[in-house]
């Protein structure tokens, strides 16, 4: 009875997984960059006003690729040091990783369409994207499919290493193999208007406190599982 | 017991197996036929198209063939839970992994040599005269293939559902090996032939960066 009350006074429960000052600061972040993007930023000249899903849209990309790149931080940490806290963190930021490149599949789509006259082409940057989407999907659902935290981390691990060492090579055998044939012309390289910049700095800051927010919380809904887990194993042995 | 020696017995152990049941080959060689044959009703295979699209669909075939065939790569040893005895032995544990690879490398490219005249003919292209660069450019490919296919296998057979699931991990890895090959057997292919160093180093450093993947993470995944 006594090591059932211990573990569950280790219960993450007692302290919140976020101060409410920092996740007022995040949504203070998101309204200034949607007011940037939606209002303040100048409306493109020649795509007009669909160009101002570009902000959440890229924002999206580099925080998606900050989330891969700690799915494989997690990976190696766990491997090394055999601590569930990696792996916790490997799963929470490949859950945030897919969701911010689902935003990226969606809004690209929305964007090219009045811009090419199309909804999807299959260009180096789209190709690779998707790619990479399909990558971590395939990563989540192996995790679904392995029962024990342990054995589940492990091989998530192995192939979480894996599926982030592929990410460079996807993007090279992608853009050589791409930039043979024919693609619609992205960006004309005019020169970029200096509200646009700073809604781009701002939209990248938002969406990256979204996603430190989510991994947290993410992080700590992993935690109490396992910790849910280690009481219930503590009560079948004591029976 | 050296990492050579002991690699080399794991090796030989699978060739037996495979060869005393002459299971696996066959019907594997089997399915790559079958896609070969289906491919063709998808457009006209004949004289230059084929050129163009049939290393593709060759390139594919092979994947999804070894994607199923390195199923049972390590499911094999579950069934007497050999695998245990395995774990047991005075060896490197990556000696296993390292064995199993070399044995599945083989398979793959013993299917595709039996393979390659028959889709020759099909398709109508002549190979005979780019034969060494051809064997090259499939051996090259065949190692990212085996190296990656064997330790995902390791990883599937620890899941529910692993006859679904080792396609759904190795397809998507395995894509930049499916554009380099493929891009370097249409080069090899073409007329003049071509060998492309620019896929032929990108494939190299494929190999290269997943063996030594396999090579660090491998006794991890033969713990119990």
């Amino acid at each position: 009875m006594s090591s059932e009350t211990q573990t569950l006074q280790t219960l993450p429960t007692t302290r919140p997984a976020i101060s409410v000052p920092s996740v007022l600061l995040m949504f203070l972040l998101l309204a200034a960059a949607s007011y940037g993007a939606l209002i303040w930023a100048p409306t493109e000249r020649t795509m007009g006003i669909v160009q101002r899903i570009f902000y959440f849209h890229v924002a999206s990309a580099w925080s998606g690729f900050v989330s891969f790149l700690m799915v494989f931080i997690g990976s190696v940490a766990y491997l090394r040091t055999r601590a569930l806290k990696w792996d916790w963190l490997s799963v929470a930021s490949a859950e945030v990783g897919v969701a911010f490149f689902t935003v990226v599949l969606v809004t690209g789509p929305i964007w090219a369409k009045p811009v090419w006259g199309i909804w999807w082409t299959w260009d180096a940057r789209l190709t690779s994207s998707f790619l990479l989407w399909v990558l971590f999907v395939s990563y989540l659902v192996l995790r679904s499919l392995v029962e024990e935290p342990e054995r589940r981390a492990m091989v998530s691990a192995v192939f979480g290493i894996f599926a982030a060492l592929d990410i460079p090579l996807v993007y090279f055998s992608i853009w050589w193999f791409r930039t043979q044939h024919p693609q619609p012309v992205i960006g004309d390289g005019g020169k970029l208007d200096a509200r646009m910049g700073w809604v781009l700095l701002l939209t990248w800051a938002a969406t990256s406190g979204v996603m430190i927010v989510l991994i947290r919380l993410r992080y700590r809904l992993e935690a109490l599982r396992a910790a849910v887990d280690a009481v219930r194993m503590e009560s079948v042995r004591g029976r | 017991m050296t990492l050579a020696r002991a690699t080399s017995i794991i090796l030989a152990k699978e060739l037996r197996t495979e060869f005393r049941s002459r299971q696996l080959l066959g019907t594997t060689a089997v399915f790559v036929l079958i896609v070969i044959v289906l491919f063709s009703f998808t457009f006209n295979p004949t004289a230059t198209e084929s050129r163009r699209f049939g290393p593709g669909l060759l390139w594919l075939a092979f994947l999804f063939a070894g994607s199923l065939m390195l199923q049972s790569s390590f499911l094999r040893e579950q069934t007497n839970d050999t695998l245990s005895a395995l774990r047991l032995a005075p060896i490197e544990p990556f000696s296993i992994i390292a064995g199993k690879m070399a044995a599945n490398f083989l398979f793959l490219m013993l299917v595709e040599v039996i393979l390659l005249p028959v889709f020759a003919v099909l398709y109508n292209v002549a190979i005979l005269p780019v034969l060494p660069q051809l064997f090259l450019v499939l051996s090259m490919g065949t190692i990212g293939l085996a190296a990656t296919g064997t330790v995902f296998s390791a990883v599937a057979a620890q899941a529910r559902l692993r006859e679904l699931l080792l396609p759904l991990l190795l397809l998507p890895v395995l894509a930049p090996v499916l554009i380099a090959s493929t891009e370097a057997t249409i080069g090899v292919l073409q007329d003049p032939s071509e060998l492309s160093l620019v896929w032929l180093t990108f494939l190299a450093c494929f190999d290269v960066i997943f063996l030594t993947a396999a090579w660090m993470v491998g006794e991890y995944l033969l713990e119990e």
